[in-house]
This record gives structure tokens, C-alpha cells and sequence, in this order.
């Protein structure tokens, strides 16, 4: 509850599936304010469970979830929702609203912001991610790139401590993909970034975790962590055919 | 993805009709239903004024009537179906060009193919002066079941999103020498429908779940606030009264 607490705090958690299959065996991260940090891991590796775990949609086994200081419990969870802004994989997924304008309000809404405060927070969203010109359009409309954009918005409109993206660069074009790089490097909010895009990572990332096996199998610089062959290799990541990152920039 | 960028029953404009909140437009369209199924089919006239009234209201919104008569061919079967009855019913007969046809059965065929006519030109009228998606929020002020409202909320955003998967599994099929040529290919469609239920079934829990990364708890928040001044109930109402009168008309003039 002090100014000083970390965005996100992760202690110990563990959780497996109803069907018993276990995904996660103790994960311990935390994650200064301002920070960019980006999760790698191969598929499989429980990111998703993970991140599922950051807003309360699973509930830990064992071990605790703290957004800025803030437990995620039961009675805690709307504050918690607030906190953490979620961007799912799918853009369809997370655009279930007739219109832009509705699906950005969605999330405000339910905190309970109305009329002129509303319509504040939606123009200043898509502004952030370039898109007030989609305002009355419905999503289904918009390229594939400006929905992803416009799903980044509908949780920046909740103003959250932490934004959590999936997969943002999957299914775009290279275009798009610079395009949404531009807009993050220039959001002023902690980002955690799962991804198996390494290349988007260094960019965006001067920190990154990977997670392989259900644990943190190593935390440090990106760069670093990507210079590290046989590191990538014992966690079924690789970096893209002709890709080489030096540990030190020249 | 899709193609069809506008609704084709929607025209947009900026009339009086256009500018009119739609739950008054809903109730509206709903009682000159009513008044027109009120009225008995023999009083020839008064079907006739409920057709000047329409008239009015298309003129005022600006629609064309070429553009609501296309979009009567939906009442293509019911005039079928209406065809048939003088055809098949009995009773007194009547040669018309030398068919003979049962005249309580024309009795019939004029009543449905009158009311049904009126009854669906005045929903294209609705359609065609209000959004898909403000109709329903015009449904949600008059308090219709919420539940209705959300379904078809989500059916109004994710029809084109799975008529494309559909669109994707037809042509993964059809990439695969799959030619739907007479019954035995049904359990193949039967297959990619069942697949395609799968499939939607899972996005709605994956939407569900963005609903609640963003607050949701059971109840959609009011985000566009329509509500109606006297002015428009005042001129929401002109359609139903006149069609009320002229019902009323029509029972005492008999």
C-alpha cells in the first residue's frame, strides 16, 4: 500500500488444473512501476495459466498475487481488474461490443464512470493507440492490426497499473507490428509482455523472464538473456533464422 | 474479413423518423401491428388508409419505395402459402378466369396477404430508419428481458466473425476434393457444423473471460443513454393512434 510497492508481485504460485495436470510450480517475480518486462517461454510453458492468475480468473493453488500492494482475493478482485489490463491473443475475443466506442467504454463503465468522464476516457484510449478515427465502427471492420490497437485501448481506458499483453505481435503484418511497438514503447505504464516473439521482446524489453516447466527458469537484461544459446536451447526457445544478438551493443 | 460493410436493411439518413429514439419507434411499429390484426378483413377501406399511413412515414423518412419493396420478397412464402387457400378451400365458389376458387378461402388469402403486407412494410420501415444495434438498445429501455438483449447484442457482433470461419471451413473442405453432391455427404456437414458449434462455443468462454478482465458482473453498463423527450413520444405515437382510430373506425362502421 506504500508508493514503493511493485506493480506486480508473484510469490510461490502454483496451480493445477482441475484435472490435475499441474502448470505452474512456484513462480516468484516481481516488477517495478515503469518497468517493461517481457515473459518468454515456448508454448506450453504455462504463460496463459499465468497471466490468467494476474486478474483473479484462476485463483492460486499455493503462493500470492500482489498488484501494487493489492492481494488478489475474492473480495479484492474488481480493484484488481481495474489494476491489471489484460490484452487477450485474439482481438475477436476481446471486442464482444456493436462499436468501438461501446467496447472501449465497457471497462470504465463498469467501474462506474459515466457521461462526460466516460466519454473522456474513451477519446483519450484511442488516442494513445492512434485510433479515434474508428470511434463508431464496429470492430469487425477494422484490420487486424487497428484491432489489436483498439483492444490495447479498451484497457487503457481503465487507466491500469499494469497492462499485461499476450502475444501482441502474433498474426500481424510487419507494418503493424512496428506500428504497435511505437504505441507501447510510448505508453507511460508497466507493461509485462508474453511472448515467443524474441526479436519484439529486445525491442521493447530491457528486462524478460522466461518461464519453462512451470518455474522462472531465468530473469535478467534481455539482451543478455538472448546472447545465451545454450540458455535458449534448454528452454525450447530460438531466435529466427539469420538472428544474432551480441551480448554488448557495438 | 467480411464484406457486407452496411446492414441492408439499414438506410441511413437524417430524417425526423431517423432522429426518433427507437424504443418509441419499437412500441409504435408494435401497435400499428395490432391495430391493423384488429381490424376485420372485409372493411377494404381501412386497409387502405393503413397503407397511406405507412406511405406518410416512408415519405418523412425519405425512404424510396423501391427500396422497401425490394425488401418485401421476405413475405415471398407466406403469399405461397396464401395462394393456396382459395385454391384448396371450400365453401362457396367463384370462377375467376375460369378457375373455380373458394371464396372464404379468398376471404382468407386477402386477410393474411393485407395484414402481413402492413405488418412487415412496417418493419422494414424500422429497420431501415434505425441501426441494428440501437434497436436493441431501444429493446433494453423497454425493459425486454436483459439476457434477450445481450444474446443478440453478441449475435449482432459475432455473426460475421463465424459466417467467416464457416466461409474458411467451406473452403478447407472444398480444398480437399470435398464436392457436396447428393446425401451421402450430409455427415461431413453434419461434422463441420458440430466442429463450427465447438468452436463458437469456445470464443464465448474466451469472451466471457475478457468480460471479466474488465469488470464485468452480471449486468451490461449503460454506455449510450437514449431517453425519449415528450416531443418524440408525441410524434412516436401519431402511426398507432391514427391506425387505432381507423380500427375503431372500421368495428363501428360496420
Amino acid at each position: 500500500m506504500t508508493v514503493t510497492s511493485p506493480s506486480l508481485a508473484v510469490r510461490g504460485l502454483a496451480y493445477a488444473y482441475p484435472d490435475g495436470t499441474q502448470a505452474l510450480f512456484g513462480v516468484d517475480l516481481t516488477i517495478a512501476r515503469g518497468e517493461r518486462v517481457a515473459l518468454l517461454g515456448p508454448n506450453g510453458a504455462g504463460k496463459t495459466t499465468l497471466v490468467m492468475h494476474l486478474n483473479g480468473i484462476l485463483t492460486a493453488g499455493h503462493g500470492t498475487v500482489e498488484v501494487a500492494g493489492l492481494p488478489v482475493r475474492a473480495d479484492t478482485l474488481r480493484e484488481i481488474r481495474r489494476r491489471v489490463g489484460l490484452v487477450f491473443q485474439d482481438p475477436d475475443d476481446q471486442l464482444f461490443m456493436p462499436t468501438v466506442r461501446e467496447d472501449v467504454a465497457f471497462g470504465p463503465a463498469n467501474l462506474g464512470i459515466r457521461g462526460d468522464e466516460l466519454d473522456r476516457r474513451v477519446r483519450d484510449a484511442l488516442g494513445r493507440v492512434g485510433m479515434l478515427g474508428a470511434l463508431d465502427r464496429p470492430p469487425h471492420h477494422l484490420s487486424f492490426g487497428q484491432r489489436r490497437r483498439v483492444a490495447v485501448a479498451t484497457v487503457l481506458a481503465m487507466e491500469p497499473e499494469i497492462l499485461v499483453l499476450d502475444e501482441p505481435s502474433s498474426n500481424l503484418d510487419p507494418a503493424s507490428r512496428r506500428e504497435l511497438a511505437d504505441i507501447l514503447s510510448g505508453l507511460d505504464v508497466t507493461v509485462l509482455m508474453v511472448t515467443h516473439d524474441l526479436p519484439y521482446a529486445l525491442e521493447l524489453c530491457e528486462r524478460s523472464l522466461i518461464l519453462s516447466g512451470g518455474v522462472i527458469a531465468a530473469d535478467g537484461p534481455t539482451r543478455e538473456l538472448l546472447a545465451d544459446a545454450d540458455l535458449l536451447a534448454a528452454h525450447r526457445l530460438e531466435l529466427p533464422y539469420g538472428f544474432a544478438v551480441p551480448a554488448h551493443p557495438s | 474479413m467480411s464484406a457486407g460493410h452496411h446492414h441492408q436493411l439499414y438506410r441511413a439518413g437524417d430524417s425526423p423518423v431517423h432522429r426518433l429514439p427507437p424504443q418509441c419507434k419499437l412500441l409504435a411499429v408494435a401497435a400499428f401491428a395490432v391495430a391493423v390484426v384488429a381490424t376485420p378483413r372485409d372493411r377494404l377501406w381501412a386497409f387502405a388508409v393503413y397503407a397511406v399511413l405507412l406511405a406518410a412515414v416512408a415519405a418523412a423518412a425519405r425512404v424510396p419505395a423501391g427500396f422497401v419493396l425490394r425488401r418485401m420478397v421476405i413475405e415471398v412464402p407466406f403469399v405461397l402459402f396464401a395462394v393456396v387457400i382459395p385454391l384448396v378451400g371450400t365453401g362457396e365458389r367463384v370462377a375467376v378466369l375460369g378457375v373455380p376458387l373458394s371464396v372464404p378461402g379468398l376471404w382468407a388469402a386477402w386477410n393474411i396477404l393485407a395484414k402481413a403486407t402492413l405488418g412487415v412494410a412496417a418493419s422494414i420501415l424500422l429497420a431501415a430508419t434505425t441501426e441494428p444495434r440501437t434497436l436493441l438498445l431501444g429493446a433494453e429501455r423497454l425493459r425486454l428481458p436483459r439476457l434477450l438483449v445481450q444474446i443478440a447484442t453478441f449475435m449482432l457482433r459475432y455473426m460475421d466473425v463465424i459466417l467467416d470461419q464457416m466461409r474458411r471451413m467451406r473452403i478447407a473442405r472444398e480444398s480437399r476434393g470435398f464436392v457436396a453432391r447428393d446425401l451421402r455427404q450430409a455427415p461431413v456437414l453434419a461434422k463441420s457444423a458440430g466442429a463450427l458449434f465447438i468452436r463458437a462455443y469456445e470464443r464465448g468462454e474466451r469472451v466471457h473471460l475478457a468480460m471479466l478482465s474488465r469488470g464485468y458482473a452480471g449486468e451490461m453498463p449503460i454506455i449510450r443513454d437514449l431517453s425519449a423527450s415528450r416531443r418524440d413520444w408525441g410524434l412516436a405515437v401519431l402511426l398507432p393512434v391514427l391506425a387505432a382510430a381507423t380500427a375503431v373506425l372500421s368495428w363501428s362502421l360496420a
